[in-house]
């Protein structure tokens, strides 16, 4: 008797692991969120294998991998190749985006203001405070500007927008470069800390006079109105899957040791300076290769299948050959059976 | 048995202490001294300090307690010498529901009705008045956006008041009413009889229900977060951003690289515990004496 409800206990353990084993289960940068999120959807729909999602930020998608909770991490600051082989991860990019900065000033829609690097930075330096700075002013010349203070708002946890962003600040500013640095998280001088890309969109909708960065889909849902830019060409760009995908065409892919590659600051007369891929982490050897394998698949039908749900949020898909190259990466790096 | 168990309580808070110490000793071994005094918070450079996280999270515990202690104390008053007999139980069990509020809900009030409240009517008023003031005056500077220490030291006041407020009504309600009743027919004004008779009588309850309060100022973690603007500097102002131990680990951890991150983030959590421990030593300490004074 008592060795029936054992082994019957056993049954049921043994099928809701294997019911468990069909879910896909990551965990990483907020950035691509959306489309993750609307991916799993379609995909559910169509294979009825489900992906867990946890977007909780770069940085602790890569701790998340690195301890072996979740089949894969993802995060928009890439990886070093030399980290990569201490870790035994691969690395690959799954889908492009722009970070854009927003504002809410009273009445100010969106495309209204414009700022270039040097400008942006100064502001997240805390050297200029006010919205009628002369330097923003003689970026807009016909902008009626108020004296209201700006309310930086970024990144409280550990970001890859972070990351992009402020390697952009670094290319523009050699200032930011020296005292603040490019990294997920930063030693930020001024502003006001949130959590995730959602939490900045957040504040940014709530404070009068605020200024903060996010992916673009997100101040798109949020109605956020964004500012456009003066790229490293001299152009006034804005915001746009055209402006994304101009700088992203720059990207040599082929020649970035494990896809290690920053598309921000990118010449172009078209090209969007905050244009950034995200990217996906992999064990080379998974300890649990059905699950690797079922991710492997699932990514595999977003590259094929998912391109234009990907171009309705404004995100970039990965070129065509750039597939074929990250697919031949898997197949000589990542263990299937 | 019961012997044994009181020896788990003892050992887990043992455990607890060792295992935070420790896991922040990296973080201790490395910056000494200077990780008390020092209020750079770098990542990508591995410098750490933990001043401005240990300067937050006293002042806006301080704040709160300057203001939700008095109110407090009052409301208790209210209920039950003045407050008509009607009033009295509606009023106390709204305030016994506004201590049973989860936090993230004061939280969500703080950033989305409360914040803009600062950023648009009281911190203008304050720069504008008291910031004019000499000395004093640079408490009060800076732009108002509303996140800030003062933001999170009201949201916190607001979080405490029930706490004080439910303990000092409960411990005013066991004052023996021949002992109220001889000071009121001796000619004594409310005033007088609270002052001389119903808190020299409950002061142990009234100081314990401070300092469960203070506990809670001291610890919380997401309702302050949501406002105080998660910047780990030191400012002179109480109207600038600034951030609390928790805050700091709340932001964090999640995606602290091993190694001096989280050393420093478990140093953090360390010095909470310890200002804790302090904190409640104080208060045994407090009502020790208060209790020789009393028996003279």
């Amino acid at each position: 008797m008592f060795l029936k409800t054992l082994l019957g206990a056993t049954l049921v353990a043994a099928s809701v692991t294997s019911a468990a084993a069909a879910d896909i289960s990551g965990a990483g940068a907020t950035f691509p969120y959306p489309i993750y999120a609307k991916w799993a959807d379609t995909y559910k729909k169509e294979t009825g294998a489900g992906l867990n999602y946890q977007s909780i930020g770069s940085g602790a998608g890569i701790k998340q991998i690195k301890a072996k909770t979740v089949t894969f991490g993802a995060t928009d600051a890439p990886l070093k190749a030399k980290d990569l082989d201490e870790a035994g991860l691969a690395q690959f990019p799954m889908v492009m985006g722009g970070i854009v900065p927003v504002v809410h000033l009273n009445g100010v829609k969106a495309d209204e203001l414009t700022l270039d690097g040097k400008t942006l930075a100064d502001i997240f330096m805390g050297k200029i405070k006010t919205w009628n700075d002369p330097a923003i002013a003689k970026l807009n010349p016909d902008a009626k500007l108020p004296a209201t203070a700006i309310a930086v708002i970024h990144r409280a946890d550990g970001s890859g927008t972070t990351f992009n962003f402020t390697d952009y600040l670094a290319k523009a500013s050699p200032d930011w470069k020296d005292k603040v640095g490019v990294a997920t998280s930063v030693d930020w001088p001024v502003g006001i800390g949130a959590k995730g890309n959602d939490g900045v969109a957040n504040n940014v909708a709530g404070t009068e006079g605020a200024l903060g960065y996010v992916e673009y889909a997100y101040a798109k849902q949020n109605k956020l109105a964004w500012v456009d830019m003066i790229n490293k060409a001299g152009k006034k760009v804005m915001p746009t899957v055209e402006a994304f995908q101009t700088a992203a065409a720059n990207a040599d892919w082929a020649n970035a040791p494990g896809y290690y590659l920053i598309l921000s600051d990118q010449a172009g007369d078209k090209s969007w300076p905050m244009t950034a891929a995200t990217f996906i982490l992999m064990y080379k050897k998974p300890a649990d290769m059905a699950a690797s394998n079922e991710a492997l698949k699932f990514f595999g039908w977003a590259y094929d299948k998912g391109t234009e749900e990907a171009k309705a949020l404004d995100y970039i898909p990965m070129p065509a050959n750039v597939v074929d190259l990250v697919k031949k990466t898997w197949a000589k790096d990542i263990a299937q059976k | 048995m019961t012997f044994a168990a009181a020896l788990v309580v003892l050992a887990l808070l043992l455990g607890v202490a060792i295992s935070l110490f420790l896991g922040a000793w990296p973080a201790f071994r490395e910056f000494g001294l200077g990780f008390f005094i020092s209020d750079a918070w770098s990542p990508p450079r591995e410098k750490f300090g933990a001043a401005a996280a240990i300067y937050g999270t006293l002042l806006t515990a301080v704040i709160a307690m300057l203001i939700g202690v008095p109110v407090g104390l009052g409301i208790a008053v209210f209920l039950t010498e003045l407050c008509p007999p009607a009033l009295r139980r509606p009023i106390g069990v709204a305030i016994e529901l506004l201590a049973g509020i989860p936090s993230i809900i004061y939280g969500i009030w703080g950033v989305y009705y409360f914040r803009p409240f600062m950023q648009d009517y009281l911190q203008p008023a304050l720069i504008h008045s008291l910031g004019n003031i000499p000395l004093i005056g640079v408490l009060f500077e800076g732009p108002p956006l509303g996140y800030g220490l003062l933001t999170a030291g009201l949201v916190l006041a607001v979080m405490i008041l029930p706490f004080v407020t439910a303990i000092s009504r409960d411990v005013f309600e066991t004052v023996p009413p021949v002992l109220k009743e001889a000071a009121y027919g001796v000619g004594a004004t409310t005033f007088e009889v609270v002052g001389n008779i119903v808190l020299p009588y409950t002061r142990v309850g009234v100081i314990g229900g401070i300092m469960l309060a203070l506990g809670r100022a001291l610890g919380e973690t997401m309702a302050v977060t949501f406002v105080i603007g998660n910047a780990p500097h030191i400012n002179a102002s109480i109207l600038a951003q600034g951030t609390t131990i928790s805050a700091m680990i709340a932001n964090s951890f999640a995606d602290a690289d091993p190694g001096l991150f989280t050393a420093s983030l478990l140093a953090l959590g360390f010095i909470l515990f310890i200002i804790t421990f302090i904190v409640l030593a104080a208060a045994r300490l407090m009502l020790a004496r208060l209790e020789t004074k009393g028996a003279r």
